[in-house]
């Protein structure tokens, strides 16, 4: 898997005339062993599949996937065990890793990118490595075939944006408010003018993430955004004893409507 | 220039901006509104002001006769404990506030470990009339809580961090996901060299009055430099603001971090690794997997994982020297001053004078300053309780 397993992914879904569902798992998350049946079963309704890394310090998540973080590490989590069950899985949809650049600086930077591709990773979302900090890990990952997922937030200025885009690679992550990632009632007109600002500057599709956790907020949006990142509504999900199907089924059925003006 | 300036944020290889995306903003338009503010000689001049007439200084440096003659050299103390809320981390809360008010920011948010911070930026915000959100570590707010007590009456909301370790490392990723919810119209206003840049470069900058006053003074009363400086190292602004004052000169360099209890510590430049905690590349206490670890000691203000940049790169460099003292051994020199000197020191600060002794015992007749930080009036109900005084 590499990055260009990302780009198929989308083209896959953009040809069947949907969105692109990216559901998020946290790796020893809600039990020890949970990832690899979770993976498999989130695998019937994802496009691309983000695996969080449980970091103990994590800045931009919000209290669910904090508390996820924590439990999981409890569990006696890591990034080569996480590493892994990546590794044993069969098929399935792309993976990208999600986790802090501490976890990627720990063992060196060229270590991790050789030990995420032979785990068959397509990339890495790491949200604490800010454009400006990205150039050697963009050229590690390069080598490698990793796609460093570039992120958007709505503070970012224009012209920063057209340069941070310039360098995407598989897609590009658009978080949805000035917050931390967590469930959210609806979006502003200002957030949805900002994702078809980013739409229409970016050589990549762009996914929506931060606060999507219901069909209608998909609805709300699906015009303007490739895919759908959905995190803390999973993990809430999990943790109330739902499976993984039940959270993303109605998801993936607002991902499937068709619209009038899918974006080209 | 600092070395930061010159190379965007970086002591060598340590500091950068390792921010989520939605902070990057906001802290472009503070480096740009630092830089403005340095230029600005309104802006100077407001300081100067606000630190001789609120804060009440210079402060004084002050010969420690009876402590020097039991320890066998010359022993200056910089007082910072004179201040007005009692502890260095005042300076920094003025010039970052007179700054958000420039930047137009109406809200500031704040960590504080032993409350000294809180409380001083607690006041420079109802000085100012700015909104001011405190967050601080639950097990800091039992064990500091006079200090919450304090920034209450001030006006300021105080938040307790319940999660992880319910220390300074806790209270200060609370406070950041804070900023980063409300970018627009809130500052945060940390409280020691460390964070992304422009703070480390920042809070060194507005704590360089600490090392500027002390060299005067000691030059005017001494007639020559100290052999030595020390400061306790958490954070390590009250270091960095008296090393500044120094650094160009034949002066040694002591830093002291918290030993704590020998085995859990918070001893980053002694026992750490470089890493990245809370948007800088800095010494770090962490495990192979990248994960922070948990830190002890007895002053809540040195309890953190991570240091500044730049100390980290006077560490490699040689500039200066970092040493650990642990909790018996500051415990030890806090009941010291307070019976030779007539001084009730902060715990932190206990940890520099502790390694004064050291030094003096190894060395004597040396002529040392130690930047004593703060008061302690903070520990004594923690310290009555758990029956070390």
């Amino acid at each position: 898997m590499s990055v260009h397993a990302l780009t198929a992914a989308f083209e896959r879904a953009r040809n069947e005339g949907r969105k692109a569902l990216l559901p998020f798992l946290m790796a020893g998350h809600p039990t020890p062993q949970a990832l690899e049946h979770n993976l498999a079963q989130a695998g019937e309704f994802a496009d691309v599949i983000e695996v969080g890394v449980p970091f103990s310090d994590p800045l931009a998540d919000g209290p669910v996937i904090q508390a996820a973080a924590a439990t999981a590490l409890k569990h006696g989590t890591t990034l080569s065990g996480t590493l892994d069950v990546l590794a044993r899985r069969k098929a399935g949809p792309p993976l990208v890793l999600m986790l802090s650049v501490n976890q990627v600086l720990a063992g060196g930077l060229e270590r991790f990118a050789q030990r995420a591709a032979k785990a068959g990773v397509s990339g890495a979302i790491i949200p604490d490595l800010p454009f400006e900090e990205q150039q050697e890990a963009r050229e590690v990952f390069t080598r490698q075939g990793l796609a460093l997922v570039s992120m958007l937030a709505p503070t970012t200025r224009p012209e920063r944006a057209e340069a941070i885009l310039k360098h995407a690679q598989g897609f590009a992550y658009l978080i949805s408010v000035a917050g931390v990632t967590g469930a959210r009632e609806g979006f502003a007109p200002e957030t949805i003018e900002y994702i078809r600002r980013s739409a229409a500057l970016s050589p990549v599709p762009v996914c929506v993430g931060f606060g999507i956790s219901r069909p209608q907020h998909i609805e709300q949006l699906r015009e303007h955004a490739d895919g759908f990142i959905v995190g803390s509504a999973l993990i809430r999900g999990l943790e109330q004893g739902l499976s993984v199907a039940d959270v993303l089924r109605p998801l993936r059925e607002a991902c499937n409507q068709q619209t009038t003006g899918v974006r080209s | 220039m600092t070395t930061a300036e010159k190379t965007r944020g970086r002591f060598g290889i340590y500091g950068g901006q390792y921010v989520p995306e939605t902070l990057v903003a906001n802290l472009h338009e503070l480096e740009r509104a630092y830089e403005a503010a340095k230029q600005d000689a309104n802006f100077a001049a407001e300081l100067e002001l606000t630190l001789r007439e609120f804060v009440g200084r210079a402060t004084p440096l002050y010969f420690a006769e009876r402590l020097s003659a039991d320890l066998g050299g010359r022993v200056f103390l910089k007082r910072e404990d004179l201040t007005h809320t009692g502890a260095h981390k005042i300076n920094n809360a003025v010039g970052q506030a007179l700054l958000a008010r420039r930047l137009g920011k109406r809200r500031i948010v704040a960590e504080t470990g032993a409350g000294q911070h809180g409380v001083a930026t607690a006041a420079a915000c109802a000085r100012l009339g700015l909104e001011c959100v405190v967050y601080m570590g639950a097990l800091d707010c039992e064990r500091q809580r006079p200090n919450v007590e304090r920034m209450k009456l001030l006006g300021a909301t105080v938040v307790a961090c319940e999660a992880g370790s319910r220390n300074l490392k806790i209270a200060i990723n609370e406070a950041i996901r804070d900023w980063i919810s409300r970018p627009e119209d809130t500052h945060y206003l940390i409280g020691s060299v460390v964070g992304p840049h422009p703070y480390p470069a920042m809070v060194r900058g507005f704590q360089s009055v600490i090392g500027r006053e002390a060299r005067a003074q000691i030059l005017q009363r001494e007639g020559r430099l100290p052999d030595a400086v020390i400061a306790c190292v958490g954070g390590g602004s009250n270091a960095m603001g008296i090393f500044a004052g120094f650094l160009e000169d034949d002066v040694e360099l002591h830093g002291v971090e918290a030993g704590g209890k020998g085995e859990t510590h918070a001893a980053p430049l002694n026992s750490g690794t470089p890493g990245v905690l809370h948007g800088a590349l800095q010494y770090l206490l962490q495990d192979d997997d990248g994960q922070i670890l948990n830190t002890h000691s007895i002053a809540a203000g040195l309890d953190y994982p991570g240091v500044g940049p730049e100390h980290s790169f006077l560490k490699d460099s040689g500039r200066a020297q970092y040493h650990v003292v642990r909790d018996e051994e500051a415990l030890a020199a806090f009941k010291l001053l307070a019976r030779r000197e007539g001084i009730i020191p902060a715990l932190e600060s206990s940890h520099a004078l502790a390694f004064a002794k050291r030094l003096l015992a190894e060395r004597p007749g040396l002529s040392v300053v130690v930047n004593l930080s703060g008061r302690g009036d903070k520990d004594l109900p923690s310290l009555m309780e758990r029956k070390l005084l």
